[in-house]
């Protein structure tokens, strides 16, 4: 499947290391693992600091696990490398998958790079913390009460 | 100074909801340019409120909390009138329905809602729904805190969530600030009732895993006691261990009840106990200056003195009985003397549940903005609400409901019928509602005897889905087709109430549509002929057992 990365219209070439399934990335860890969306990230956490490249797992695009495992990841386990959405993976998802800590798609779909480009300018507030760090407006309208003068910095 | 006395936009609201405007006007674009299938289509048009209907599609409309100003009242008339057929339907999750929008004016509609801070986002899908709340906040006199305030915190925590808008099934989350719950709070996925503990502070009791549907369950309490500021961690703890851990093998045990039901209450508690002591940095905790910004914008209006007894009230009380009755079945106490919360019925005799015209609706807007501060509420229970009436102007609303068809003295009586729309709209239903609702209304239509048999709710859904919630019916009626025949199966003793939520006993057979009021007529009879001194319908009920009414109904019909 043609692989993206912001950056580039086009699909990209994927040369980094080959993912392996959980179990056998358990018994010799490499630089790449894919979970199933039902694997628990926290068995990732002994060698974490090994991992280039964690595939996560979109079965059906309407099955949202792996949004919940790219969370835990980025945020409770710290997990810094590439995060790779991997499946059913179609534009209009864009928008939560880069949220929560996804850096490169593997999708069938056309004009997926293009989405991709705009997918940042979709939304420009937004109300919950998540990996891509972003302020949120409960911060904003913090920051706005006790700093009324850079508002429009903001 | 804004024009409402409860939560208004700023500009980062209006921003995103323009956003998702523009969005999903690209969204349909790509479908009728043949860009998207149906199948890629669909979660995206529910998400932003559009059904497929069985004649058309149906845009679902979110009013949060159950509140509306009479601006946003007066558009949803127009809105109607421009692209519907001049009417709406009022729903039990204090929605409005559409039921005649074309694809092609969607985005054109929804961008109406955003010109007076409105939307349709998340009224449908695999999502956090719109969070519901009692009709009544704000004015009821039993209230302990105003439960919008945290309604509206949802709101925005859980608009366009990046992590839980794939979820294994829709997610209904209801707040109750008051021990009467008006709410429901036991019926939903994720219920809160704020009250005070022994120390005198307030806080949740969580409850999780409610649900009517196929599988109806009542919610078990996960939490006793959250402090309030607590309440987004503690939520995205519940939604974090449904989004991993709910069926997503069988649609029909999806919701976060079957999960509750299979793994039990106390495997439940460990989970989101583990997921909200390892996700607690503070990120989620909510800052006092946030949720005293949003408080500030709830604070009630500044209501002038008026007398609590009026010469005319009390005149036209001995004049007119139909008057009195109103005022006993259509008003309600108002935390301040000298006012009431009036129920505006949208149940006249043999007219469709919670249907309302936009000539209605800005007949409503006109009431509301002349003695009510310009605001309107939505019921569960599919009426509108007036929360700010003073009692001196309780003639005048009185009259001036009544040219609209509103004034029916029966809130809360057996022709206040909860019904979803049925087979005459819905693809999913299996059996009419309204009709049945509409006859069931006719039969009854003599006010001094609703007001004799008294409290009595009927509810009715054409399908198991529940959507008409007649498993919490006094008297539930559920449609079933059998062999292409309309049957209603009928349910005695449900209830919603605080302490007292239970679910209805099927009473045997199911009876055909053209003998539901004869067996609704003999549940009643027998009710009168063997009730106590001041028992409601469901009180007597459980005191006697199902025999007696099943006897009856199965020798009426």
């Amino acid at each position: 499947m043609p692989l993206y990365r912001e950056g580039s219209l086009q699909p990209v070439a994927d040369t980094g290391p080959a993912p392996l399934p959980l179990a056998d990335w358990l018994k010799a860890p490499t630089q790449a693992v894919a979970l199933a969306n039902t694997d628990q990230p926290d068995e990732l956490s002994t060698h974490l600091g090994r991992l280039k490249l964690i595939v996560l797992a979109f079965p059906k695009f309407t099955d949202g696990r792996a949004y919940s495992q790219a969370r835990l990841l980025r945020g409770r386990l710290g997990y810094r490398g590439e995060l790779r959405a991997t499946g059913a993976v179609l534009r209009d998802q864009l928008p939560f998958l880069l949220r929560c800590g996804f850096d490169s798609f593997d999708s069938d779909q056309a004009g997926f790079g293009v989405a991709l480009a705009r997918a940042r300018t979709l939304f420009s507030v937004v109300y919950q913390g998540a990996a891509d760090n972003r302020a949120t407006v409960a911060l904003l309208r913090l920051r706005r009460h006790h700093q009324p003068a850079t508002l429009a910095a903001d | 100074m804004p024009d409402t006395h409860f939560y208004h936009y700023d500009d980062f609201d209006r921003t995103l909801v323009a956003e998702r405007v523009e969005q999903f006007r690209d969204q349909v674009r790509r479908r009728l340019a043949g860009e998207l299938t149906e199948e890629q289509f669909k979660p995206l048009r529910l998400t932003n409120g559009l059904y497929l209907q069985l004649h058309a599609y149906m845009l679902r409309i979110a009013i949060p909390y159950g509140t509306l100003s009479t601006r946003q009242l007066r558009q949803l008339a127009a809105i109607a009138r421009k692209y519907d057929k001049g009417y709406g339907h009022f729903t039990t999750r204090q929605n409005l329905q559409l039921n005649w929008i074309k694809l092609e004016d969607a985005p054109d509609a929804v961008a109406m809602l955003a010109e007076v801070d409105m939307h349709s986002i998340q009224t449908s899908g695999n999502v956090v729904r719109n969070t519901t709340a009692d009709h009544f906040a704000g004015a009821a006199a039993d209230e302990i805190e105003d439960p919008r305030v945290w309604c509206e915190i949802v709101r925005q925590w859980s608009t366009l969530h990046p992590e839980f808008s794939f979820l294994p099934r829709k997610f209904k989350i209801a707040i109750t600030g008051s021990p009467n719950d008006r709410a429901a709070v036991r019926i939903h996925d994720v219920g809160l009732r704020l009250w005070r503990n022994p120390q005198g502070e307030t806080g949740f009791e969580v409850i999780v895993g409610g649900g009517l549907g196929r599988t109806p369950m009542i919610g078990k309490t996960v939490r006793e006691f959250l402090p309030k500021d607590e309440m987004l961690a503690y939520l995205e703890a519940v939604l974090r261990v449904y989004n991993r851990y709910g069926r997503r093998d069988n649609l029909f045990k999806a919701r976060i009840k079957i999960l509750v039901h299979e793994i039990g209450i106390e495997k439940m508690r460990e989970e989101v106990e583990a997921e909200y002591a390892a996700s607690k940095d503070g990120a989620l905790k909510l800052d006092p200056q946030t949720i005293e910004a949003i408080a500030r914008q709830f604070a009630p209006p500044p209501l002038p003195h008026r007398p609590a007894i009026a010469g005319e009230v009390e005149r036209l009380k001995l004049e007119e009985p139909d008057f009195a009755l109103w005022l006993k079945s259509n008003t309600a106490p108002h935390k301040m003397a000298g006012y009431r919360v009036v129920t505006a019925s949208l149940k006249p005799a043999g007219a469709p549940p919670g249907d309302a015209s936009s000539v209605q609706m800005e007949g409503v807007a006109d009431v509301a903005d002349a003695y009510s501060q310009s605001e309107v509420r939505v019921s569960h229970e599919q009426n509108l609400v007036l929360p700010h009436v003073a009692v001196e102007d309780l003639p005048a609303v009185y009259r001036a409901l009544g040219r609209l068809g509103f004034a029916e003295a029966n809130v809360g009586k057996i022709t206040d019928i909860i019904a979803c729309p049925g087979l005459d709209y819905c693809a999913l239903a299996n059996a009419r509602s309204i009709p049945v609702a509409q006859r069931i209304s006719n039969h009854f239509a003599n006010l001094a005897q609703q007001h004799d048999i008294g409290d009595l709710k009927i509810k009715i859904s054409g399908c198991i889905n529940a959507c008409g919630h007649h498993h919490v019916g006094h008297i539930g009626i559920l449609g079933v087709d059998k062999n292409g025949v309309e049957l209603y199966q009928i349910s005695l003793g449900g209830d919603v109430d605080f302490g007292r939520t239970a679910l209805g006993d099927i009473i045997g057979p199911a009876v055909g549509a053209d003998r539901i009021v004869e067996a609704v007529d003999a549940l009643v009879r027998t009710y009168l002929d063997r009730r106590d001194a001041g028992e409601r319908f469901v009180d007597t009920y459980r005191r006697l057992g199902v025999e007696p009414f099943k006897e009856s109904v199965y020798a009426a019909v």
